[in-house]
């Protein structure tokens, strides 16, 4: 749902994304050692598939946003990973604005670096699979809650007559967020059963 | 839950369309330009006269004209949320009142200008963009300078989507099989969740065996590429497509 299009924030806003994200997606570049990309590439090809699928909410759908299993499993790599997603989501269906690619991609993967660094203090291999569960839905839940923040709060940074707006977008993100938090905490149970190395070191 | 395949959207339609014969580089240039100078507008003349040659564009790329709306409408779904609430948030003249709330002529000359802007962007680059192989956008971004892990994870993952989908398909099929259905609850995410979790549970050991053999064949970190296209130097069309739009462009930001 951080699909903002162009044409709505403001220069500023803009450029302080695009900043972040360079110093973002540099930082997890040379983090990434070249025979893990396809590990990565892998990963985010599945959080690529999931964000597509969309869940009867009421009478809308919603679909997932998965930065914060993202953060989980991928660690710093989050922030190119973000970008080829965005990138494609773009291009392949109109999703998202050119422009702001570098705002869309900070207000994706600062709350997915977040919440898997969170995850990774307090979570340790051989803690109880509830345990894992509730790591889980905080990270889900809390990346979803502080993306919607971060949409909200760069467009009431682009001008005074979005503050309304920006709080509708926040609203519109809180059934997202439940979802989220139940989906994160099953894949993130079955993960410490099946293979708890994947959530020990990030790919 | 159902769909056909995602990257089935960036098969090129008509490969003897003209945008179709630029280089990829010139289109991916394009796009850039095109949607920097459309950002700075601010008027709603040169703003129309933008949308308008998104649209002589999408023609000339033969794009088709149902799917295109289709994204369109899915693009207005946020727009609709930030636009609809303008005309009440920013202060100016009066134009009407509908149930007590004044909308101003201000508030709705900006939704317009964002409207056009949004739109204008969307269409050129699907048509620009959207239209080629995702895999030569990769190669042509990697010719413009991005980081070459960058678009090795970019490539690689373009790849990888197509095979999961299939996985993900074969995943569901068995879900169906045992008479799940996605309802609104938490019984449907928790099994969505499980789903995903094995998906990338054998996904990861995919690429274990991935990793395996790209090592074998000698895999340090350089990706030859075999298909080389595009490493020739930008022929007439490309020149003379590009001085055209950046004349068209100059129109638009004047």
């Amino acid at each position: 749902m951080a699909h903002i299009p162009d044409g709505v924030l403001s220069n500023p806003v803009l450029m302080a994304g695009a900043v972040v994200s360079v110093a973002g997606v540099a930082f997890g570049l040379r983090g990434l050692d070249p025979v893990r990309v396809p590990k990565v590439a892998v990963l985010s090809a599945v959080l690529f598939v999931a964000s597509l699928v969309h869940f009867p909410a009421g009478l809308a759908s919603v679909h997932l946003l998965l930065n914060g299993l993202a953060g989980i499993v991928l660690g710093p790599a989050v922030f190119p990973a973000m970008l080829v997603a965005l990138v494609l989501q773009a291009v392949l269906f109109g999703f998202g604005g050119l422009v702001a690619l570098g705002v869309n991609t900070m207000d994706m993967a600062v709350p997915a670096l977040l919440a898997g660094g969170l995850f990774r203090l307090l979570w340790r291999d051989g803690s109880s699979r509830a345990r894992a569960s509730l790591l889980g839905a905080m990270a889900g839940g809390g990346a979803v809650l502080l993306t919607a923040l971060m949409v909200a709060l760069t467009l009431a940074l682009s001008g005074r007559e979005f503050i309304a707006a920006a709080r509708l977008v926040a609203l519109t993100h809180l059934p997202v967020m439940v979802i989220e938090a139940a989906f994160t905490a099953a894949a993130i149970a079955l993960l410490s059963r099946v293979k708890p190395e994947m959530l020990a070191r990030p790919a | 839950m159902s769909r056909t395949g995602i990257l089935d959207a960036a098969r090129p339609l008509a490969e003897s369309s003209v945008v179709g014969r630029l280089d990829p580089r010139t289109r991916v240039l394009l796009a850039v330009l095109f949607a920097l100078t459309v950002v700075m507008a601010d008027n709603l003349a040169s703003l129309t006269l933008a949308l308008m040659a998104a649209v002589i564009l999408a023609v000339l790329a033969r794009l088709s004209p149902r799917q295109t709306l289709r994204r369109l409408l899915a693009l207005e779904g946020f727009m609709l949320v930030v636009l609809a609430l303008l005309p009440f948030t920013v202060p100016g003249r009066i134009l009407a009142e509908p149930l007590g709330f004044a909308a101003s002529a201000e508030g709705l000359a900006q939704a317009a200008a964002i409207a056009l802007r949004a739109n204008a962007v969307a269409v050129a680059v699907m048509a620009l963009v959207g239209s080629m192989e995702v895999v030569s956008l990769g190669c042509a971004l990697g010719r413009l300078g991005a980081p070459e892990r960058l678009i090795h994870l970019f490539l690689f993952t373009i790849r990888y989507i197509e095979v999961l989908e299939r996985e993900y398909d074969r995943l569901r099929l068995a879900m169906r099989a045992r008479a799940f259905r996605p309802g609104c609850g938490p019984h449907c995410w928790r099994s969505v969740g499980y789903l995903f979790g094995m998906l990338m549970v054998r996904s990861l050991e995919r690429a274990e065996r991935i990793d395996a053999a790209m090592r074998c064949r000698g895999f340090t970190g350089h990706f030859p590429s075999l298909d080389d296209a595009g490493s020739e130097r930008p022929g007439m069309l490309d020149w003379g497509f590009g001085a055209a739009s950046c004349a068209a462009l100059l129109l638009v930001a004047a």
